[in-house]
């Protein structure tokens, strides 16, 4: 086997380039359509009635109220909803989860639907769900995770994480001559895009249309045929823009099914949208997590163990474990590791992937207590993690595909001006008299690829059209896949037009995972590559072309021209041999996944160094973060303007952890509290500050053809540690559980 | 309660008559009977400004007013901020600064800030940031935003104020 993936790769011309992005004349003028701008003829507003206890069930409806309301048309109950093919309590993909689709009165956490109302205004539907009423038998809610029975999480797959044991950890734990055991927790939190759920429903017999934003095309799909036993070419998305994923959007949730049954059921199209409290129910969530670190060191501060115990919240009904404790086994060189997970049953929605799944949570912990343990060695925390730094994966001894950590930590900690940090804590105040303190953490986030396909067409003028069912959620697919596309022509972006964002193209694969540059771009290269193929053997069996016999050599594309390799006097326009051959369109179509022997060979991560500067009122314990310089190795960057806002947007979504978001439950009724925009918290503009984000040089050989490792969610990872450790080093207070709150420091 | 009423709507300095529903907001009015969806809404509860417009020149809320109380205001949406195909200033550089990811919050943001610009031009820096902590972005793009939003600022006071 190779020991580097053929790369013959000339890229420069376009990718690598900081592009403005193509969807942008869209969407400052308002042309851009979201699913809830459609509104087709002789439309039905369905609106949901969220359940209002978290356990129970429904004891009574008020259809009759509901109906007699002037422009309600239908009412759908547990009583009366049609028959569905597939069983909601089967998982159609490998990403999918158990829903509610009205299949019994049963009430098992809030916000699940528990009836559906119809009408032929949006406030018909809306007053009629409100005429509804329910009544329930309540039984109590077990929404409190510190008081749930913990079980050990059976591994298998999505959402069941497997734990990782290398090492003698009893060993590791006796050689320690200093240890921290520390206990972190983390809040619930809702991913709460900014477009809601939405989706608009239409039959056409047994074809199925929907417009419904959704990070995986052909995946929802192959899901939706399964609920209504229909082929899965009978259906047809449009989802040519998200408002926003972040992992909400992958799979079918409960309300669209629910939506696309009251289509088939009227005739009509059925438009559905999520308020934004309904985002605090069947949308998936971060499940809070409990994690117990217990770390130990050597005379010469070298860690003899790293020791990740982590307890989440999942659902009474269905898996998802958050998988924290996965954040400790790649990163730090340990004498023994291990990381397990266990689950506890609460009466709420089930968790599911959201930014930074795993690694956000888990190097929050770890983070923190690798910080702990830098203060019991009396190390300064970057030379502490410098110390321990991991040369090859720990425990499976496996090489990094790349691993440029160390010019992260060290350009970044220039950039912010670590260097001279006391490092006692509450040594530092401005020039108000605010308490001042450093924080950093360590950046790690795996880099998966999916599987995607694309077509390319080479046209008879010389442009081109790319097409894979790719997906931008805002973070630029649209723009970046495109200049990947031109550069396997050798065109200029501005010749190159690209679709992407309906199911009817090519498998453009997953858009999540921080892979879909990687994979949908892929599979665009070794389209763009096919098209050349067949060009060049065009050009060297014609002889009227300058490239004539020149099979045996290969061809380079440039400038819409192709070259015989290294010999620059031999070359000829695509479109002159294109119109030789009679004008036709060449169509060629690639793929690209990852080879399953590269992927158990190398270790592949992307890397990060966060750097925090918080300020705190002595008095009011008040907390800002000032300054937050992140720097990143990601492997090949495509366009640094929008990678760049990917990780500025995850240093923000770190604040946000740290600082901000966090789901209440009451006690009584099970039910979020704060569930709406005025009590969850996110940042606003005044929260955010003095923001840097550099990326390293990375070149990778092996993660995939492209080198590329994905900025999506790693700007989070680390953050959130340092932000917390920086409050440590301005206060002298831990606070391990996050969000850190104003009390939690004035009680410490 | 579900009797209609006939009004127009001055949208972009075109009238549109419509018939609502008393109880109907601004924002479903521009989305659903003026066929207007460049004005999106992220909570319909006041909070996340994308609903933002202007009336009668100042930044509001349309998912906060009935479409009713509209009736003779001068109404601006996202969709009446470029010239035909040119963009406006503010337009071109939430592009070039990269202010924009999904878009969702955009045409929120573009027309508070048009709304700022017009009403008061010369607003500080930690005051343009106090203005734009009105709006959420959950991307988030808060620096480009800022930087887009300053850059219109500058751009409008240099363009309007005859040369010193
Ligand atoms: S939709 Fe109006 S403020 Fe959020
Ligand atoms: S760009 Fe997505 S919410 Fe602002």
């Amino acid at each position: 086997m190779p020991d580097t993936l053929d790369r013959t790769i000339r890229f420069g011309s376009n990718s690598g380039q900081p592009m403005t992005r193509r969807d942008g004349i869209a969407k400052v003028t308002g042309a851009a359509t979201f699913t809830a701008d459609n509104t087709p003829d002789n439309v039905l507003h369905a609106v949901y009635v969220p359940a209002t206890i978290a356990r129970g069930r429904v004891t009574s409806l008020d259809v009759a109220a509901a109906e007699a309301h002037p422009g309600v048309t239908h009412v759908l109950t547990p009583a009366n909803r049609p028959h569905l093919h597939g069983d909601p309590e089967a998982k159609p993909t490998m990403f999918s989860f158990r829903i509610e689709v009205l299949q019994d009165d049963t009430v098992r956490y809030a916000g699940q639907p528990v009836a559906m109302v119809l009408g032929e205004t949006l406030e018909a539907a809306t007053e009629g769900a409100r005429l509804l009423a329910p009544t329930y038998e309540m039984a109590p809610p077990r929404v409190d995770l510190d008081r749930a029975e913990p079980y050990d999480v059976e591994p298998g797959g999505f959402g069941r994480p497997t734990g990782a044991s290398h090492g003698d950890i009893d060993a590791g734990h006796r050689a320690a001559v200093k240890s921290v055991d520390v206990t972190y927790s983390t809040a619930p939190q809702y991913h709460n895009a900014m477009e809601t759920h939405a989706i608009v429903a239409a039959w056409d017999g047994d074809k199925l249309h929907l417009d419904v934003p959704t990070q995986a095309l052909s995946m929802s799909c192959a899901a939706y045929a399964s609920f209504f036993d229909i082929p899965v070419e009978n259906v047809t998305i449009n989802s040519p823009y998200l408002g926003g994923g972040f992992g909400s959007k992958a799979v079918p949730i409960g309300p669209n099914i629910l939506a696309i049954l009251a289509a088939r059921m009227t005739g009509r199209p059925v438009k559905l949208m999520l308020t934004r409290q309904q985002m605090f129910g069947p949308t998936g969530h971060r499940g809070a997590t409990r994690q117990r670190l217990r770390l130990g060191i050597d005379e010469d501060a070298s860690l003899t163990v790293i020791d990740h115990d982590s307890l989440s919240e999942t659902s009474s009904f269905d898996d998802f474990h958050e998988p924290a404790a996965g954040a400790s086994q790649g990163l730090y060189a340990a004498g023994a590791l291990r990381s397990v997970h266990r689950g506890a049953r609460l009466d709420i929605g089930t968790p599911g992937a959201m930014r930074a799944p795993g690694e956000a949570s888990g190097s929050a912990a770890l983070e923190c207590a690798m910080d702990e343990m830098a203060e019991a060695a009396g190390m300064d925390p970057l030379e502490f993690r410098l110390k321990n730094y991991a040369e090859t994966e720990p425990g499976t001894g496996r090489p990094y595909s790349s691993k440029a950590l160390r010019d992260c930590y060290l350009q970044g900690a220039e950039r912010f001006g670590w260097a001279g940090r006391p490092l006692a804590p509450r040594q530092m105040r401005d020039e108000n008299g605010l308490l001042t303190g450093w924080g950093m953490g360590t950046a790690l986030f795996p880099c998966p690829m999916f599987m995607a396909e694309a077509r390319a067409t080479l046209r008879a003028d010389g442009s081109a059209l790319f097409e894979t069912s790719a997906v931008d959620m805002g973070q630029g697919a649209l723009t970046a896949l495109a200049q990947i596309a031109a550069d396997s022509l050798g065109l200029p972006v501005d010749n190159v037009e690209f679709r992407a964002g309906h199911s009817s193209l090519p498998d453009g694969g997953v858009a999540g995972g921080s892979g879909h540059t990687a994979t949908a771009g892929g599979a665009l290269h070794a389209a763009g590559s096919d098209v050349i193929r067949q060009l060049g053997e065009m050009a060297a069996a014609d002889p009227a072309s300058p490239l004539h016999g020149a099979g045996n050599a290969s061809f380079v594309a440039r400038h819409g021209r192709l070259y015989v390799d290294g010999d620059d006097s031999r070359s000829e326009p695509f479109a002159d041999i294109l119109s030789r051959a009679g004008g036709a369109d060449l169509v060629g179509s690639g793929s690209a996944s990852r080879p399953p022997e590269t992927a158990a060979q190398y270790a592949m991560y992307s890397h990060g160094a966060v750097f925090a500067e918080v300020k705190v009122d002595p008095d009011l314990c008040q907390v800002q973060v000032t300054r937050l310089v992140g720097a990143f190795a990601a492997g090949r960057i495509i366009n640094p303007k929008l990678a760049d806002s990917q990780l500025l947007g995850g240093l923000i979504w770190g604040i946000s952890f740290a600082l901000h978001e966090e789901a209440h439950h009451d006690p009584v009724t099970g039910r979020i509290v704060n569930a709406d925009f005025a009590g969850y918290h996110v940042p606003v503009n005044a929260d955010v500050r003095g923001l840097e984000v550099l990326t390293v040089h990375e070149d990778d050989p092996h993660v995939n053809l492209l080198g590329i490792k994905g900025v999506g969610e790693i700007g989070i990872v680390g953050t959130v540690g340092a932000i917390g450790n920086a409050i440590w080093h301005a206060t002298g207070h831990r606070i391990r559980r996050f969000p850190i709150r104003i009390e939690d420091l004035l009680k410490a | 309660m579900t009797d209609k009423t006939k009004i127009t709507l001055t949208v972009n300095g075109t009238g549109h008559a419509i018939d609502v529903a008393p109880r109907k907001t601004l924002a479903d009015a521009l989305r659903e009977d003026c066929g207007l969806t460049g004005t999106h809404l992220g909570c319909e509860h006041g909070v996340c400004g994308a609903c933002t417009i202007t009336v009668d020149g100042a930044p509001v809320r349309s998912c906060l007013m009935f479409a009713v109380q509209a009736e003779g205001a001068d109404i601006r949406t996202v969709e009446g901020l470029a010239n035909g195909p040119d963009l406006s200033p503010l337009q071109q550089f939430f592009i070039e600064e990269h202010a924009l990811q999904c878009g969702f919050c955009t045409p929120g943001f573009l027309m508070l800030i048009d709304g700022t610009l017009k009403q008061s031009p010369d607003i500080t820096d930690d005051e343009l940031t106090e203005i734009l902590s009105s709006n959420l972005c959950r991307c988030t793009g808060y620096r480009n935003i800022i930087r887009a939003a300053r850059r219109a600022l500058d751009h409008a006071r240099t363009t309007t104020e005859p040369a010193a």
